[in-house]
């Protein structure tokens, strides 16, 4: 399986994804799962610049990235599949059905409503709910922001 | 005569406040410059920090990694705002100069930050000199 890491990331392409799990991992692309950076040519020229050339970055709606996967799954290169939100995941793992046994929860920070998990990690009862759904489809979520950092299962998260 | 230029240091963590305050430490409590973190926050946040710090102002953004959530979010405020620049890889001597040249414009300004950063990167040779 090529794509080593699925995570969950509200600042998209960004440092530790670039550097942090890039180098780490030797990916050779990155796939931006967002419906709203899919339809901007600037923005996606934007993260475009802010990887190193010798790493591609794809980019892809929710449901133009269910039909992609298997594609990007098959890649002989490492890649790193991001979504920006947990609803972004959850449609993704529905959709592409036994095809992703792990996701990575990388940064969701404050927002009204979300209580403090982790220093990166702020989550609603509603997106907690939504979490627990994909762990009990099979799939193993835990948060880590950084390679180097443990990472928490999504059980002791949600103590 | 215009208002001088702010500069808006948008960095991760602890880092802006950091070099901000070493910019005090050096030029003075006159030197224009606002500490924005990225701790904490989405990039639609960081990008709302920003907004709320520059407040309609002419500014120049010094961000800190070029393909990291504060360049990213500065380049997204600064798209259709002529009169706010980004520069990415802030050091503190592009910083220390700003403050003398707040008086420029913001492309001016910008492109002065850019050259000023570029010189101070280097490596200390045994005779004391700086060279790339």
């Amino acid at each position: 399986m090529s794509i080593a890491v699925y995570r969950i990331d509200d600042r998209l392409i960004h440092g530790q994804v670039v550097v942090g799990w890039g180098q780490v991992l030797g990916v050779g692309f990155i796939v931006l799962v967002d419906d709203e950076v899919r339809g901007s040519d600037w923005e996606q020229e934007l993260y475009r610049m802010g990887v190193p050339p010798a790493v591609s970055v794809e980019f892809a709606g929710v449901a133009e990235a269910i039909m992609r996967l298997p594609a990007w799954e098959a890649d002989p290169r490492r890649g790193i599949v991001l979504t920006g939100d947990i609803d972004g995941m959850v449609t993704l793992c529905t959709g592409a059905p036994d095809r992703i046994s792990r996701v990575n929860l990388g940064g969701i920070h404050f927002r009204e409503g979300r209580k403090e998990r982790l220093r990166y990690l702020y989550l609603s009862d509603e997106e907690a709910t939504k979490l627990r759904a994909l762990a009990r489809c099979g799939i193993e979520v835990t948060a880590q922001d950084v390679p180097t950092a443990r990472p928490v299962p999504l059980e002791e998260l949600l103590a | 005569m215009s208002e001088p230029l702010i500069g808006v240091v948008l960095a991760h963590d602890e880092l802006a406040a950091a070099l901000v305050a070493a910019v005090r430490e050096i030029a003075g409590d006159e030197h224009g410059l606002l500490p924005v973190s990225n701790a904490g926050s989405d990039r639609k946040a960081i990008t709302a920090h920003l907004d709320a710090a520059i407040a309609g102002r002419r500014a120049v953004v010094f961000a800190d990694l070029p393909g990291g959530s504060c360049a990213f979010s500065a380049a997204a405020f600064a798209r259709e705002r002529p009169e706010v620049r980004v520069v990415t890889g802030v050091n503190l001597a592009m910083l220390v100069d700003f403050v003398f040249h707040r008086h420029l414009s913001p492309a001016d300004a910008a492109a002065r930050a850019i050259e000023t950063g570029r010189r101070a990167v280097g490596a200390v040779r045994a005779a004391g000199a700086v060279g790339r």
